[in-house]
This record gives structure tokens, C-alpha cells and sequence, in this order.
């Protein structure tokens, strides 16, 4: 398993937060409730043992708005 | 045989109102963004889904049940062109409606990744129309329409989709909303 | 108070006459045909020149030349960029949108000297073997396009595309939506350009100026082409600059000159100025004191701002700086495509939030000292979550007016303005 990277289609998110909810310990809730990943902006790195719950993001994103690459 | 496969006709009918029903209510919580019955947001979603797969199955045993068993005169074409049967050929034919409208939100659904969001939206709009077509069909069609458990049970699931729908409806809908504002829809 | 006040929409291009240097200067080079007729350019510059993509990537690379129309990305790895398998599926751009109020130089450009422009995108295709060729600019240069483009028999293959007169309508994946769709808006960049742009093809999208000189490299060399700026702002480049009560003028001068000499050659007064704003509405501030830093990346990067397309924006003694640049955040605030939610929501905010920072004066009495760090807490949750650049660059602007204008920042929590006040 190599590094991987969740990127946010900010066109299609909505903030629903459902991703934050799974990556808690990545990402936060701006005020508008958008996911935000202190210190990065589209492209947000994974580490390791996060991946599963990045993968979970990935699958129920409500508006298809993430990619892990 | 026939008795059986008349009563898991039936049986799995009622229980897949149910299923449809709690989907609907679900699918409606999980547009609104807001985490619901003490579960967070994702786990709407997928007890949503689930409820929605699980419902499809249980259509899937009532349809076919009821295909094999000979009092219900189904033929293969009914499955797919509506209003076309012997018996009750509207309440059936509303079966015909909401189950094709099913495998249709069912297969968008499964492919979302591929078909876009656009599409998969559109075509997701249905559920709208597919929950009363197929309560229409098990108020018409179902053998146990005329008892009062059904009738509470019909009456519980219409009053929880009104429900939902109209708070779908109204001004506090959506998370954020009052703190958001517009964005072009994507 | 005599304030400079900011309306984007009357400073823009086709509202005030276009001053370009007449006299020949020995910076000039991309104006040496002295007219935008063909045959003049002909004489000047002679035919085509005809490059392998390999030549044309290795002087491109050797010339340094970086792409003119904000980014600054060096204009040879674009091309590299393209897998060489793909590059006959190619589609080139040449992109004239001027969505940036401030900017002149690429409709100058294609009004007086549209063919070096056209040179360039036939050169790059003629190298990389391309298909599709767009000419892609705002309706004021459109004119000047067409008429270059029917001049030619080489040209026909180019298609011209008018962009829409919004900010954003430059954004590389804003101009291959316009030309695909009609509508100049941003799309998500997970994929680059270069793999999937226009109907999926692989997509070069150069500023027109970036082509221009690319036509010069192509002639002349990458040894020649450095023979005018500095290492790392090598060969000439168009500048527009205002300054209030000065003639608007594009200029082209020596990569790398100092802010002073750009506005000296314009014909500005720097005494006249108490700060210029480089780079445009994306751009950054810099005081009077530093008028002496060269126009380079590094040397701007201090004070937020890069030589981007070319612009140096004075602003008049006597002017409010907090005021003008909450007007321009808000003028970007407004021109989001309000598709992203952090944009659709943060620049407004930001911008409303300056506003009231820059308005303390009339308000009477003293802010509240966090309101600074307020806009500065706005300015970072922006930052880099869009699909294009727009809530960065205008974060940048903010920034940059916090910093470089500190201590009037602090007045302006006092309940005054120093700069109005002097």
C-alpha cells in the first residue's frame, strides 16, 4: 500500500459531512459545514490506517465529490 | 405448495412496503445532511441503502413467489408491461409501475459512479413517484388491504413519507442553510 | 479624504484609451512590425521557421521563457507534458481573455501584432502535430483577430472563439468549457488539461502573449531571447500600467526591471504613488519604500505578488489602501462561479469583513482588534479549496493588503486612516 491522496471535487461537494464524520481525524467542518484538512486544500494525503475509513468516504459521499488515488 | 407460496406472496409484500417505506423516509434524511435517530450522517446513508437493497429482495421473493403460484395468473410479460393482466389489471399493473421504477432507481443507484451524479439525481427523483404507486398497488391488490392492521400499517407509513416530504419541503431542510449561501447547482 | 475609488467595471480594457509606446526602444521586440498588417510581419520577421517538437521543447527550455498569463509555469513543460502518443489527438489554445480588469496587453497584443501570436500556436501544432487550433479572446479584440486570421492562408485552420467578460473566463478549464459548452466556468482539476481537456483530447491552453513569444524563440533562439531580462525573468514582457490620472499604457519591457523603471517608462510619477499592486486583482501590494525590487518571482514573492500577466496597478497618495483593496475583494467576491461552496461562502465574507475594517473612519469608533485577524482566519480557510484559483488569488490580494499596509491596518482599529489623513 502506498501513499494515498483524497481529493475533493469542490464543485460537486455540498458539505454534507459525511466524510468528516468517517475522517474525523483528517478533516474538520468549516463553518458552512465543507470538509477542511488543516494545512491542504483539494488534495488531502492519507495515512495508512486511515485509508479504510478514506475508502468508506469515497463510496457514501451522497454527491460522488471524492477520489482516492 | 400454492398455499405457501401464496401466503410468502403476501408476507413479503407487506414487508416490502415497510422496507420501501423506511428507505423513503431514510433517503429524504439522508438529502437533509443532519445526523438522525442518534445514528451519524453516514450511518442514514447506509442503513438508507440497505433498506433499499434489502426492499428489492424482498420485492424480488414477492414477485416471483407469486409468479409460481397459479391463483395469482402472473405471466412474465406483467413484470414488465403494466396493465396487462387477468386479474386486477390496474392494481397490478401499479405492481408492474413501482417495481420497474425500482430496478431502475435500484441499477442508477449501483451505478452512480459511472452514469454522474446528473443522471442518477434524475432518475432518483422517481422515488417520489414509486412509493405511492406501490402503496396504491398493496391497498388494491393485496389480500389483506381490508383489515385493520394492514390499514394501520398503510396509515404509518403514509403519515411518516408525508411527513418527511414535508419537511423536505420547508425553509429548515437543510443543514447550513441558514449560514450558506447560493451555489449554483452543479 | 481623497479617495481613490475603485469601479472594476469602468477601468476595464475597451473603457479607456490603450497608450502603447510608439518610438522603437531597444526592449522592443514583439511590436517590431510596427503595424498588425501580415505583410509588414512577413518582412520583419520572415516565414515560419520549422521545428521538431523535440528543438522546439529543448530552446523553449533553454530560453527560460515562462507562460505570461498569471501562472507562470515555464512554457516548455506544457508541451512536454503531452504523452506523445496523444499529441496528433492534440488541441491547442491561444488564450486572449482578458477576464482581469487591470489587464490590457493581450488585446493590445492582438491588435498590434496578431500574427506573432498566430506564428506561435502554428509553430507548437506544426511541432507537436496537433488538430485543433482555437484563437480564444473578449469581444474587444475579436475584431483584430479576425482580420489577422483571414490574412492568412496558413490560418484557416484556426477556429476563433469569443470569451465571455468575466473574471474567471481565462482559467484554462473556464476556456476549454467555453469553447466546448459555452459557458466559461472552472471544472473540477483532478485530471490536467494536458491528459483530458476540450471533448477529452489532450488541451495546450497558452496565453497569446506566451505564444507570441514563443514564435520569437522559435525564430531567434533561446540565446537571443535571453539577451534582454535576467536569469530567472529572461526576455522581454508586456506590462500594463496604471496609475490614476495617467494615460493607461502597455508597455514591453526587460524581464526582471525594477518597479520604478516600469513606471518611469510608462510615464507614471513613482512620487506620485504611495504603493503599486503587482500582478493584478490576484496580486500583492508593494509600497513606495520598495519600489526599487525587481519585477521576479522571487524578489515579489516577499510581498505576495509575482510578475503574473503583467500588471502594475498604482495606487495615488492620498488613497486609502484598505479601502481600494476591499473594493476590489469585493469585486472578486462577486465574480466567484459560485460553484465551489468555500468560495461561494468565504469571499463574501472575507471581503464584508475587510469592508468594515477599511470603513472604520466613518464608523466612528474604534474595531474591535480581532476583526484583523478575522479577515486573516478568512483568508486561510480559502485558500486552495476551489476548483481553480480563484479564492487563493483573492485570499492573496487580502493578505497582502494586511501586511504590506500593518500599521495603517492598525489605525484603522484605532478609528483612522493614515493615509487619508497625510
Amino acid at each position: 500500500m502506498t501513499e494515498k491522496s483524497l481529493h475533493i471535487d469542490w464543485i460537486a461537494c455540498d458539505g454534507r459531512g459525511l466524510c468528516t464524520e468517517l475522517l474525523s481525524e483528517l478533516l474538520e467542518r468549516d463553518e458552512w459545514g465543507y470538509p477542511r484538512a488543516l494545512g491542504y486544500g483539494s488534495d488531502v494525503p492519507v495515512p495508512r490506517q486511515l485509508q479504510d475509513a478514506a475508502r468508506d468516504a469515497v463510496a457514501l459521499c451522497p454527491r460522488l465529490a471524492l477520489t482516492l488515488s | 405448495m400454492s398455499e405457501a407460496l401464496w401466503a410468502l406472496g403476501r408476507g413479503t409484500g407487506v414487508i416490502s412496503l415497510i422496507l420501501i417505506t423506511v428507505s423513503v423516509v431514510l433517503g429524504i434524511l439522508t438529502r437533509s445532511g443532519r445526523p438522525a435517530f442518534g445514528m451519524p450522517r453516514f450511518a442514514v446513508t447506509l442503513v438508507h441503502r440497505n433498506a433499499s437493497l434489502l426492499g428489492s429482495v424482498f420485492v424480488l421473493v414477492h414477485v416471483v413467489s407469486l409468479f409460481f403460484d397459479p391463483y395469482a395468473e402472473l405471466r412474465l410479460v406483467d413484470f414488465f408491461v403494466p396493465f396487462l393482466g387477468t386479474a386486477k389489471p390496474i392494481w397490478l399493473g401499479l405492481g408492474t409501475v413501482s417495481l420497474d421504477l425500482l430496478v431502475a432507481l435500484i441499477v442508477t443507484a449501483l451505478l452512480r459512479r459511472f452514469i454522474g451524479h446528473r443522471v442518477f439525481r434524475a432518475v432518483h427523483w422517481f422515488s417520489y413517484a414509486m412509493w405511492p404507486i406501490a402503496l396504491a398497488h398493496s391497498l388494491g391488490d393485496g389480500t389483506d388491504a381490508g383489515t385493520v392492521w394492514f390499514l394501520t400499517l398503510a396509515g404509518l407509513c403514509t403519515a411518516a413519507v408525508l411527513g418527511s416530504v414535508g419537511w423536505r419541503a420547508s425553509r429548515v431542510f437543510v443543514e447550513f442553510r441558514g449560514t450558506r449561501g447560493a451555489e449554483e447547482p452543479a | 479624504m481623497n479617495a481613490q475609488t475603485i469601479n472594476p467595471q469602468s477601468l476595464n480594457s475597451q473603457s479607456l484609451p490603450v497608450t502603447t509606446t510608439r518610438q522603437t526602444t531597444s526592449s522592443d521586440r514583439l511590436f517590431l512590425a510596427g503595424g498588425p498588417g501580415f505583410a509588414q510581419h512577413r518582412q520583419v520577421f520572415g516565414p515560419l521557421p520549422s521545428l521538431s517538437s523535440a528543438q522546439l521543447i529543448d530552446e523553449l527550455r533553454a530560453s527560460g521563457l515562462a507562460g505570461r498569463g498569471g501562472s507562470g509555469f515555464p512554457a516548455w513543460r506544457k508541451l512536454a507534458a503531452l504523452d506523445p502518443a496523444a499529441r496528433g489527438r492534440s488541441v491547442i489554445i491561444a488564450n486572449g481573455a482578458e477576464g482581469e480588469p487591470m489587464s490590457a496587453k493581450d488585446a493590445t497584443l492582438l491588435a498590434r501584432a496578431p500574427h506573432l501570436v498566430i506564428d506561435g500556436l502554428l509553430l507548437a501544432a506544426a511541432s507537436l502535430g496537433s488538430g485543433d487550433l482555437y484563437l480564444y479572446c473578449s469581444g474587444t479584440a475579436l475584431d483584430a483577430a479576425r482580420r489577422a486570421l483571414d490574412e492568412r492562408e496558413d490560418a484557416r485552420r484556426i477556429q476563433l472563439r469569443e470569451a465571455p467578460e468575466t473574471f474567471i473566463s481565462g482559467e484554462a478549464s473556464a476556456v476549454v468549457r467555453s469553447i466546448e459548452k459555452g459557458v466559461a466556468l472552472p471544472r473540477d482539476h483532478r485530471k490536467r488539461l494536458t491528459e483530458a481537456g476540450l471533448g477529452g483530447r489532450p488541451t495546450l491552453v497558452h496565453n497569446v502573449e506566451t505564444l507570441a513569444q514563443v514564435a520569437l524563440v522559435a525564430r531567434y533562439g533561446a540565446h537571443w531571447f535571453r539577451s534582454q531580462g535576467v536569469d530567472d525573468e529572461s526576455g522581454t514582457r508586456l506590462l500594463t500600467v496604471r496609475a490614476p490620472g495617467n494615460e493607461l499604457r502597455v508597455i514591453e519591457v526587460p524581464g526582471g526591471i525594477t518597479i520604478d523603471d516600469a513606471l518611469r517608462r510608462a510615464r507614471v510619477d513613482p512620487a506620485s504613488l504611495s504603493a503599486v499592486l503587482v500582478g493584478g486583482y490576484h496580486g500583492g501590494w508593494v509600497p513606495a519604500q520598495a519600489f526599487g525590487t525587481p519585477l521576479t518571482r522571487d524578489r515579489l514573492a516577499p510581498f505576495g505578488a509575482s510578475p503574473g500577466a503583467g500588471i502594475v496597478m498604482g495606487l495615488a497618495k492620498g488613497s486609502c489602501p484598505i479601502q481600494v483593496s476591499a473594493q476590489i475583494a469585493s469585486y472578486l467576491a462577486g465574480q466567484s462561479a459560485r460553484q465551489c461552496g468555500p468560495c461561494v461562502n468565504g469571499l463574501p465574507k472575507m471581503a464584508e469583513t475587510l469592508s468594515r475594517l477599511a470603513g472604520s473612519h466613518s464608523a466612528g469608533g474604534p474595531l474591535p482588534a480581532t476583526l484583523a485577524q478575522e479577515v486573516r482566519r478568512l483568508a486561510h480557510i480559502v485558500t486552495g479549496r476551489g476548483s481553480c484559483h480563484h479564492p487563493d488569488g483573492t485570499a492573496q490580494l487580502v493578505l497582502s493588503t494586511l501586511s504590506t499596509f500593518a500599521s495603517d491596518v492598525d489605525a484603522h482599529l484605532a478609528g483612522h486612516c493614515e493615509e487619508a489623513r497625510a
